[in-house]
């Protein structure tokens, strides 16, 4: 197969159709993706720049470390005082002319969202990069209420005109090789094939001109809410967000809760940090602050701008102090650059918005532990994502809270057996030594049995070889 | 939408967060012994607030004026923006027009400023400006470069500070070709902190709509993560340094 093959052959799970499916399709699918060698290779080659840049940038910090301590401090301190903080940024974006809705679950958004663009009589939307929208799947909701929606940002326009979600949420479509995009470009927008980057990357930014110019309402999602001024913060290197915010005359941001800083000084320490973890840049390319509409005198920009905040089970989070630091996330996607299970799983195997080590410790509070348990599991718990996450989320810990939280709501009745038989035969030396005996006589076995538990976790492993005598007859023999 | 809706929705949220908070989660796992202790005072009486740690663990901004301005000037190089210097606005005029010449330029964007005003006025070509009656966005569209004064410029980064206020709106550094922006000497800056800290007194009580740290032409990486400049902003980035 070919580097970085279509991901039609690979059958990407989008979103498990029956919840209860997620954890059969996340197995089918790693269990494809991880015999695809030249997926991996690609994916990774397309990562080695990445680890060059970050190291280089991260060099040019006087102490990466302290300052990892400074941004998760910043970040513990704005979420640890959302109920003071949210209302203080309401109350000052209002002030500068903005308007805020607020939204229980993804349902209640994309109302808001449709009944803002039935009121603006809204023709052409263009939509900047917002994974925030992806997690309520506004786009679906839109086309289906007959609006057309383009996504702006190059990697998001790839993945719209494919027809599947991001497979990375900060590098949508990082597995889709060049000519791949060329003949997409050739089907949809009728130009002819290349295979320069940049020749692909000016065919999407002379389709899109016309698109912002012609737009009546943009949206865009937000990076940070500071409460300090009631602005938000938007980090993107396209300049499609700056275009998506500056001509259409409306304005919506989609925004979780616990995106909140408390002041702009939280930015001075948080944007450089986003640049650095995120995508190994000094700064990102536009980092933009929007107060609210146009205001007197300025001689562009929208006439209305709308906040639309969501929780959608943000706040379970947010009730669970073991885990509450992952509200922390600044969705910088480092922590997917470093994971061996993304790298080799691919993006699309989880069947989430938010994918990787994050996505696995918060998918579960998004969408029930009882289905999503599996990405727990979705580790080597090696810790490489707690080390390169910017502000210090404990990740590959909350993997083990999680998996031990659904241990304790739906034990596993075959575990539970397991682990009293064991307990049982251990804790009766003369048991333990005739089962070591048995065992060591019958362990080959094992592998030839298609025993359930075990088995599955023996199909890609070798047993090592018994030993002729048990560890307490050796010991006594040595003395 | 109707309001009730919202009004609970916003009342329903705020309860579950004033009821999560009600139990405090520890201060996160820190390097240093000195965070931790800032920390443990409890998230709304930091003693030391995360940007007085952070400060000197950030990249260097440089000391005096000449360290900033030699790191300005290599940061933007870094990051592929032109950098022209010249000793004063009419240095700067002839500068512009001479690339204005040398590329053939049709039609240039500009905005009412005491910077700017010199510097199309020794421009051949036709301009547009923006911000005296509403403009015409096909116009701007079709617009060779767009030249913008600043509001600072930070060592730190490279970074360039412009607002919808003081630089012309929103689109004018935007959506043009080429961005040209004029930076005096003065407007120097060392850090990202600096800048915002401008942001935050230089606009206090007037926010403008839109407040922007550009840092080099608009680029992406989307393709196989290879670098290419110019996505949807400006393809170049030209700074002229005066003073």
């Amino acid at each position: 197969m070919k580097p970085g093959s279509p991901a039609a052959a690979l059958h990407p799970v989008h979103e498990a159709e029956d919840p209860h499916l997620a954890k059969q399709k996340f197995l089918d699918d790693a269990a494809e993706h991880v015999r695809d060698t030249g997926h991996r290779a690609f994916v990774r080659k397309a990562l080695g720049g990445y680890y060059t840049n970050r190291d280089t940038q991260q060099a040019r910090y006087r102490d990466w470390e302290q300052a990892r301590d400074a941004a998760s401090l910043a970040k513990w301190s704005a979420v640890n005082r959302l109920d003071e903080l949210l209302p203080k940024f309401v109350a000052a974006f209002e002030a500068n002319g903005g308007q805020v809705h607020w939204a229980r679950n993804a349902d209640e958004a994309r109302t808001i969202i449709l009944e803002l663009l039935r009121g603006a009589k809204a023709k052409a939307i263009i939509k900047s990069k917002c994974m925030t929208s992806e997690e309520i799947h506004l786009n679906a909701a839109l086309e289906d209420d007959g609006y057309g929606v383009v996504e702006s940002d190059l990697g998001e326009f790839i993945q719209q005109l494919r027809g599947e979600p991001p497979y990375h949420f900060v590098f949508p479509c990082m597995h889709v090789r060049r000519d791949e995009i060329s003949d997409l470009f050739g089907r949809h927008l009728g130009t002819p094939p290349t295979d320069s980057p940049e020749e692909l990357t000016m065919i999407a930014r002379r389709h899109m001109r016309r698109l912002y110019v012609d737009a009546d309402v943009g949206i865009t999602g937000a990076n940070f809410l500071v409460a300090e001024t009631g602005q938000i913060s938007i980090t993107e290197n396209e300049g499609n967000a700056r275009l998506t915010a500056a001509l259409p005359r409306m304005h919506i941001a989609i925004s979780g809760i616990e995106k909140v800083v408390a002041n702009l000084d939280d930015l001075a320490v948080l944007l450089p940090m986003l640049a650095t973890a995120g995508a190994g840049q000094p700064m990102t390319c536009y980092n933009t602050l929007y107060a609210g509409p146009r205001q007197p005198g300025e001689c562009d920009g929208p006439e209305e701008m709308h906040v639309v905040l969501l929780d959608n089970a943000r706040t379970a989070i947010l009730a669970d102090p073991e885990q509450r630091d992952s509200l922390h996330c600044i969705r910088c996607g480092a922590c997917l650059n470093v994971c061996p299970i993304f790298k080799n799983v691919g993006g699309f195997t989880y069947g989430t918005t938010y994918q990787g080590p994050i996505g696995s410790v918060i998918t579960p509070h998004l969408r029930g532990l009882a289905d999503w348990n599996h990405l727990s599991g979705a580790s080597s718990l090696c810790g490489a994502c707690t080390d390169a996450c910017p502000v210090r989320i404990d990740i590959h810990h909350h993997l083990l809270h999680n998996r031990r939280n659904a241990a304790k709501t739906a034990p596993n009745r075959l575990e539970r057996l397991g682990h009293k038989l064991f307990a049982a035969v251990a804790s009766r030396p003369w048991l333990f030594a005739t089962g070591g005996a048995v065992f060591r006589k019958t362990l080959w076995l094992l592998k030839k049995l298609r025993l359930p538990l075990l088995g599955d976790w023996l199909a890609t492993r070798d047993l090592p070889a018994a030993p002729a005598a048990s560890f307490r007859s050796q010991w006594r023999a040595r003395k | 939408m109707s309001p009730p809706a919202s009004t609970s929705a916003r009342d329903t949220i705020l309860a579950r967060i004033r009821e999560a908070l009600r139990v405090p989660a520890p201060p996160p796992h820190m390097a240093s012994q000195a965070a931790g202790a800032t920390a443990a005072s409890g998230p709304g009486s930091l003693t030391v607030l995360p940007l007085e740690m952070a400060r000197p663990w950030l990249p260097d901004g440089g000391e005096t004026p000449a360290e900033q301005l030699a790191l300005l000037t290599d940061n933007l190089a870094k990051l592929r923006a032109e950098v022209h210097r010249a000793a004063d606005l009419t240095g700067a005029a002839e500068i512009v027009a001479g690339i204005a010449r040398d590329r053939g330029w049709r039609r240039v964007a500009w905005h009412g400023h005491p910077a700017v005003e010199p510097v199309v006025a020794a421009l051949d070509c036709e301009t547009l400006r923006v911000d005296d009656n509403a403009f015409d966005k096909n116009a701007l569209e079709s617009c060779d470069a767009g030249i913008t004064a600043c509001d600072a410029a930070i060592a730190q980064t490279g970074s360039i500070l412009v607002s919808s206020g003081t630089c012309g709106g929103r689109a004018l550094s935007i959506l043009p070709h080429v961005h040209i922006v004029l930076v005096s000497l003065d407007q120097i800056v060392a850090t990202l902190s600096d800048a915002l800290e401008l942001v935050r007194t230089g606009y206090a009580g007037r926010m403008p709509s839109m407040v922007s740290f550009i840092t080099g032409p608009s680029r992406t990486g989307d393709i196989e993560r290879i670098l290419v400049l110019g996505a949807h902003g400006p393809k170049e980035l030209l700074v002229i340094l005066v003073g």
